[in-house]
């Protein structure tokens, strides 16, 4: 039977297992709408189309699945892009389907004309404009492949409305052949026995987790070797999570915005074995010092962070969760007690201070987050935006579970974490949402409360509200000689009266003693809320 | 630092091309020329890329164009081990006084003359990057109007082949 490109399209995601996109309706897209009325797949209207790619990304982040977005062309696709980029840095699966003109007025700069595939081409995992409406199917099936597969993505489809209209006979494919794309899962066995061999030799040895641990589900074989050859864990701020926070190996989050211990540990190992992560720049500023005072293990799913940032002696390319259940079989563990010694040490010496300074008109946000971590369980799920409250939930928020803490690693982008709640909550409908942000980027996606609303989401809302943006203040105090440049937001709106104007709650708090009871209260029904907590312009982020 | 030949096959789609360049450009590697033509297979074709840079971003260059879906295959080919060549098209200020100077030339450099004016003479030439720069050095004297050049491109000596699925070597 012939059926319409736009319920190809539908059908496709069906095969995929999509059940719930994120999106926002518009003339090139129209066709894809109107196919949706008959279909099973929910969808998700959000505010504005950079909320759909959050929340498509939060989506994915809590299910492991692909998250989908869509959106129109022109001014629709442009909005996807930052979501899109934020997706790209993070490695996130996500495929972001687009409408386009028609296919016979593409470069004639037409109403609403925006060449997205153009757009995305430096931060998507890859990209496809339809031109044949018979195409739709093999190009679906591979979108989610390239997303989903080695080191996850996001990957547009952008689909002319002309193509979304024209009948063709539908066939779904059932194998995928793609000449260029082809990722290596098993690690070489001779390199795992290098491994192996130089952790057995190790004195001063130190795991780095990043976030491909978590995107590889790889938490508990992580786990088992760490344990196994008592080797002390780090992890990036994408690597929060990989292992649980109070565990006795961890060390917390390295870099510039990390912990003592784990900067001292990273600085004294004679071999650093960095899994999944990139060995971006907020976690090791300077590679350089690194590589020379130790040998340095990359494991990672894409060769090419290997070698990029720091020089490698051993280069292990796979999938690092059966890289590390080989390792877990053929490791022995070395001689590290004095070194796991100098470890805890330095744990006690963590900057992360257990007494806080009780101001007269501010919350501590450190201790506010501390009691959080007392208060909730291992599947809570914590969003964040950018800036201090990122930092210090990164810091003072204990994780305990994988995939439990969403947050703009690579990109840093303000205005993920409500929209990336949006998503997480749908994805995990039977698990506690909270999102943290400061006042400055809650305004910049406070829009979606719209979308939470109208799907009667419960998501817990806290705002650091210090009247600034805290993390540029920092900066300019710090590095410009306390010449403060628009930073200052002391206009903002009265953010309970906007919550009660979306039939929402909300409570402020200003003092250290309100905290326990204030959360408490908060955790206590499913409802969304807003805390807001009053914090001291001055507090620092570390 | 040095120039490099990197033999990219690549999907014969609209858009490729712009993904391999706006790589170059985004990362901050320096290419010297670019070539592409289809290949024996016309679902592939071929980009030769000539990169000035040092083994690390050379590496590079490899591992972040393997990361592009279209990209099949890269090999880089050594200067030994390959034939490289480049077609030029040289104006060259000519009246009756330098025009059979110029000849001359062109004869010792086995180029050819494919178009005469009164006032200019249009010379081919093929060969690798010193045999170009060599006649171009030899012309200056007359007054180079206007040099066309396709950028460099070559293949692996003997029985080495780069081809999609094979070993390169039969």
């Amino acid at each position: 039977m012939k059926i319409t490109g736009a319920q190809a399209i539908i059908k496709a995601l069906e095969y995929e297992n999509t059940d719930v996109i994120f999106g926002y309706p518009g003339a090139a897209i129209c066709p894809f709408y109107d196919a949706l009325v008959d279909s099973g797949i929910k969808h998700i209207l959000t505010r504005n189309e950079q909320g759909a790619a959050h929340a498509a990304s939060g989506y994915a982040r809590v299910t492991g699945k692909t998250g989908v977005c869509v959106s129109t062309s022109g001014p629709g696709a442009t909005n996807l892009i930052t979501g899109i980029a934020t997706a790209y840095m993070d490695s996130i699966p996500m495929v972001a389907i687009t409408g386009q003109v028609s296919s016979e007025l593409i470069g004639r700069d037409v109403f609403q004309e925006a060449d997205i595939t153009g757009a995305t081409a430096p931060f998507c995992k890859h990209s496809y404009l339809v031109k044949n409406e018979k195409d739709l199917p093999r190009i679906i099936k591979e979108a989610f492949y390239i997303a989903s597969t080695g080191r996850p993505g996001p990957v547009v489809i952008d689909i002319p409305v002309d193509i979304q209209t024209r009948e063709f006979e539908f066939n779904y494919p059932k194998n995928i052949d793609i000449k260029g794309y082809k990722p290596t899962y098993k690690g070489h066995s001779l390199q795992i026995k290098k491994v192996a061999e130089a952790v057995s030799k190790a004195k001063r040895p130190l795991i780095c987790a990043g976030g491909g641990i978590i995107r590889a589900n790889a938490s508990k074989e992580l786990l088992d070797y760490a344990n196994k050859c008592s080797i002390p864990v780090t992890t990036t701020l994408m690597g929060l999570g990989a292992i649980p926070y109070h565990h006795k190996l961890n060390l917390g989050m390295l870099g510039s915005h990390g912990v003592y211990a784990a900067n001292y540990a990273v600085h004294n190992a004679d071999l650093l074995i960095i899994m999944g992560a990139r060995v971006g720049d907020r976690a090791m500023g300077s590679p350089s010092q690194i590589e020379n005072k130790a040998s340095i293990i990359h494991i990672d799913i894409d060769p090419a962070e290997i070698g990029k940032n720091i020089k490698v002696s051993i280069p292990v390319v796979g999938d690092v969760k059966s890289i590390l259940s080989e390792l877990i079989e053929v490791s022995q563990k070395g001689n590290v007690e004095e070194w796991n010694v100098l470890i805890n040490e330095a744990k006690e010496k963590n900057s992360i201070k257990t007494n806080y300074e009780d101001k007269a008109k501010f919350v501590s946000p450190k201790y506010a987050l501390s009691v959080l971590t007392k208060l909730i369980d291992e599947k809570t799920v914590v969003t964040t935006e950018v800036g201090q409250n990122q930092i210090w939930t990164a810091n003072y928020l204990g994780v305990r579970k994988a995939g439990t803490f969403i947050t703009s690693g690579g990109m840093g982008t303000m205005g993920y974490g409500l929209p990336a709640a949006v998503g997480a909550k749908i994805g995990a409908l039977e698990s506690r949402v909270i999102a943290i942000a400061g006042d400055g980027s809650f305004q910049m996606s406070m829009n979606e409360l719209g979308t939470i609303k109208q799907n009667k989401l419960g998501i817990k809302i806290i705002v650091f509200n210090n009247h600034r943006l805290g993390m540029v203040r920092e900066m300019q105090k710090v590095k410009y000689c306390s010449r403060y440049s628009g930073v200052f937001l002391d206009e903002n709106p009265d953010f309970i009266k906007l919550f009660e104007a979306y039939g929402f709650t909300g409570k402020t708090i200003d003092s250290n003693s309100q905290v326990e009871e204030a959360l408490k209260e908060m955790l206590s029904d499913d409802k969304t809320c807003l805390l807001e907590i009053i914090v001291d312009p001055e507090e620092s982020t570390l | 630092m040095g120039k490099h030949i990197l033999s990219v096959l690549v999907e014969n789609h609209a858009g490729v091309l712009s993904r391999v360049a706006g790589l170059f450009s985004r990362r901050g590697f320096n290419i010297d020329s670019l070539a592409v033509g289809v290949t024996e297979n016309p679902e592939i074709s071929r980009i030769t890329i000539v990169v000035d840079g040092d083994d690390y971003i050379v590496e590079q260059v490899g591992k972040q164009l393997n990361k592009l879906v279209d990209v099949i295959k890269i090999k880089q080919l050594e200067k030994e081990e390959s034939v490289s060549r480049e077609l030029v098209l040289i104006k060259v200020e000519a009246n009756a006084n330098t025009r059979s100077e110029i000849i001359q030339i062109v004869e010792i450099f086995r180029a050819n003359i494919v178009d005469v004016s009164k006032n200019t003479l249009t010379i081919e030439i093929s060969g690798g990057a010193n045999k170009v720069t060599a006649l171009e050095d030899m012309l200056k004297q007359f007054g180079i109007k206007e040099i066309v050049r396709t950028g460099t491109i070559a293949i692996e000596r003997g029985n080495n082949y780069t081809k999609v699925n094979n070993n390169d070597e039969e």
